[in-house]
């Protein structure tokens, strides 16, 4: 059973030791990290992934709870209790959808009468956030950026279903991000979204700051923040609206604007 | 004696996973030589040399296939690691027959492939997989963690028995299981064999007939609707 995530800091690219020595996650903990553009989160989720232990080009070290990874969580995939969904928009596995998820199924899970079950659910799961539906039959290759994305998402909440998911800039490419967050909060497990967004970062408990390689703050969503968030979240909302009205060809009016004021 | 032999496909990471892992057995205290076996071009004998300043070599296969190059130089290889008063033989080789593969009955045989590849590389590569102790997944820093896995799905179906070990060989993530592995393989010493059986491969092109069409041709012949084959393993 998976309790805590601890961070050990490592150091920063300026080689320093990191200003924040230590972050424990417990189950069920949203967090978010923010920072700059090549600041270093995507390296900090990966140290994650990676259960760090002084290897990585950082120092950090990953405990689980309190204590060093067993070499089993990297060395069996069924075991491996975290969910990585990265950066990356495109798939260089050239296999068709159905096989590819069908093979990850099989290496994730030790039940394998699931396994179809399971992907079945997964590609329902990828197409309630993406515009056009994904094949089951088309490759891994031809998917676009939003429906790789997707696909990622679903695969990491139903086929890994760890306690443990980690999400590298959900916000991008295009997928219905509100209900991924939606579909992704029913789960009770330990979220880390990296984010530029502030809606996405207030629905977290709390936040890391990156800087220049180290973690350099740990920020509590405050009263004050939650209160900020529900409005937030209603512009947000409006924006999506005009989103989704230009994506479908229409055209915006000045009364849409009305209520933004 | 160790004895590490490295092979795989052309540009998968091997120089980068073994410069990694020479850096670590170096700082450890042991004293490596490396060889390369190319079959008509490189350099990292000269890179090595240059960075860690240890004795290194290379041969060009040329003619021979480089696995069989690998057997037919690795005695004396092993003697020179042995003048030169080294603890670790590491040998980086061309993966180019995938018919054949270069390990030897002792020390450890790795082949490095890249999580980048494709898919059914490691249905492709043949004994040099099958054979290997460990499989070095590299380039991880590149795919999804969902492809990294489906890949490792990959080469257990084809390789079952084969350790796999996924690494990030720019920056040297992952390697020191890798080492650990080189610490625990039997030592090399005297005599050595290759393991397991090398195909039946020498045919009448191989002795210098150039007519197209088997019907000029004797002994291995292969017609283009036969399949049928030994494969060695
Ligand atoms: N991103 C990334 N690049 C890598 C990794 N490993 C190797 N590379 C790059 O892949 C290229 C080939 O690496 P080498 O180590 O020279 O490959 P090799 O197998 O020794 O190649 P040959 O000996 O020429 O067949 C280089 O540009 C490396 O920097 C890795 O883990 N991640
Ligand atoms: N502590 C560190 N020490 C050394 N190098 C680091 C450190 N942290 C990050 N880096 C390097 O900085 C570069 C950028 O980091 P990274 O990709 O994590 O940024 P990012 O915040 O995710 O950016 P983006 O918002 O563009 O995705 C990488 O090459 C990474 O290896
Ligand atoms: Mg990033
Ligand atoms: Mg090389
Ligand atoms: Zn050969």
């Amino acid at each position: 059973m998976i309790k805590t995530i601890t961070i050990l800091g490592g150091h920063g690219r300026d080689g320093q030791r990191e200003p924040v020595e230590q972050i424990e996650l417990k189950m069920g903990d949203v967090a978010s990290i923010v920072g700059p553009t090549g600041s270093g989160k995507t390296t900090l989720i990966n140290d994650i992934e990676l259960f760090a232990n002084a290897n990585t080009p950082t120092g950090r070290r990953i405990l689980i709870n309190g204590q060093v990874a067993p070499a089993e969580y990297r060395d069996n995939p069924a075991r491996n209790p975290i969910a990585l969904i990265t950066q990356h928009t495109t798939f260089l596995a050239d296999l068709p959808v159905n096989e590819f998820l069908t093979t990850h199924a099989r290496i994730r899970t030790t039940d394998h009468s699931q396994v179809d079950a399971l992907v079945g659910k997964a590609l329902s799961f990828a197409n309630q956030l993406t515009g056009e539906p994904i094949l089951v039959h088309s490759r891994m290759t031809e998917l676009s950026g939003g429906q790789t994305r997707a696909l990622l998402i679903a695969d990491a909440t139903i086929i890994c279903n760890t306690p443990i998911v980690l999400l590298d800039e959900v916000e991008n490419a295009g997928i219905h991000r509100t209900r991924a967050l939606e579909l992704l909060r029913q789960y009770q497990k330990i979220f880390i979204f990296v984010t530029h967004d502030p809606r996405i970062a207030l629905l977290s408990d709390y936040r890391i700051v990156i800087g220049g390689g180290s973690m350099t703050q740990v920020l509590h969503t405050d009263e004050h923040e939650r209160a900020c968030s529900v409005r937030v979240s209603r512009l947000d909302d409006l924006l999506s609206g005009l989103r989704d009205r230009i994506r479908i060809g229409g055209r915006l009016t000045a009364e849409m604007m009305e209520e933004f004021s | 004696m160790k004895l590490v032999i490295c092979a795989g496909p052309a540009t998968t990471g091997k120089t980068s996973v073994l410069r990694h892992m020479i850096r670590k057995l170096i700082d450890a205290g042991d004293r490596v030589v490396f060889l390369k076996i190319d079959v008509q071009y490189a350099e990292e004998d000269e890179q090595f040399a240059r960075e860690f300043g240890i004795p290194t070599k290379k041969v060009y296969s040329g003619e021979l296939c480089p696995d069989h190059c690998n057997v037919m130089v690795l005695g004396d290889a092993l003697q020179w690691a042995n003048r030169t008063g080294s603890t670790a033989l590491v040998v980086e080789t061309a993966g180019l027959c995938l018919r054949c593969s270069p390990y030897v009955d002792t020390g450890l045989g790795m082949i490095v492939l890249e999580a980048t590849s494709g898919m059914n590389l490691p249905l492709k590569v043949g004994p040099m997989l099958s054979l290997a102790d460990v499989a070095v997944v590299t380039k991880i820093d590149r795919v999804s963690q969902a492809e990294r896995e489906v890949f490792r799905a990959r080469i257990q179906d084809v390789a079952p028995s084969v350790r796999i070990r996924e690494v990030n060989a720019l920056h040297g993530i992952g390697i020191d299981p890798l080492v650990d592995m080189v610490r625990s393989s039997p030592d090399a010493a005297g005599r050595m064999l290759l393991r397991g059986n090398p195909p039946v491969g020498t045919c009448t092109i191989c002795v210098g007939k150039k007519e197209v069409g088997w019907q000029s041709h004797f002994g291995v012949v292969r017609p283009l609707e036969n399949q049928v084959f030994y494969r060695g393993e």
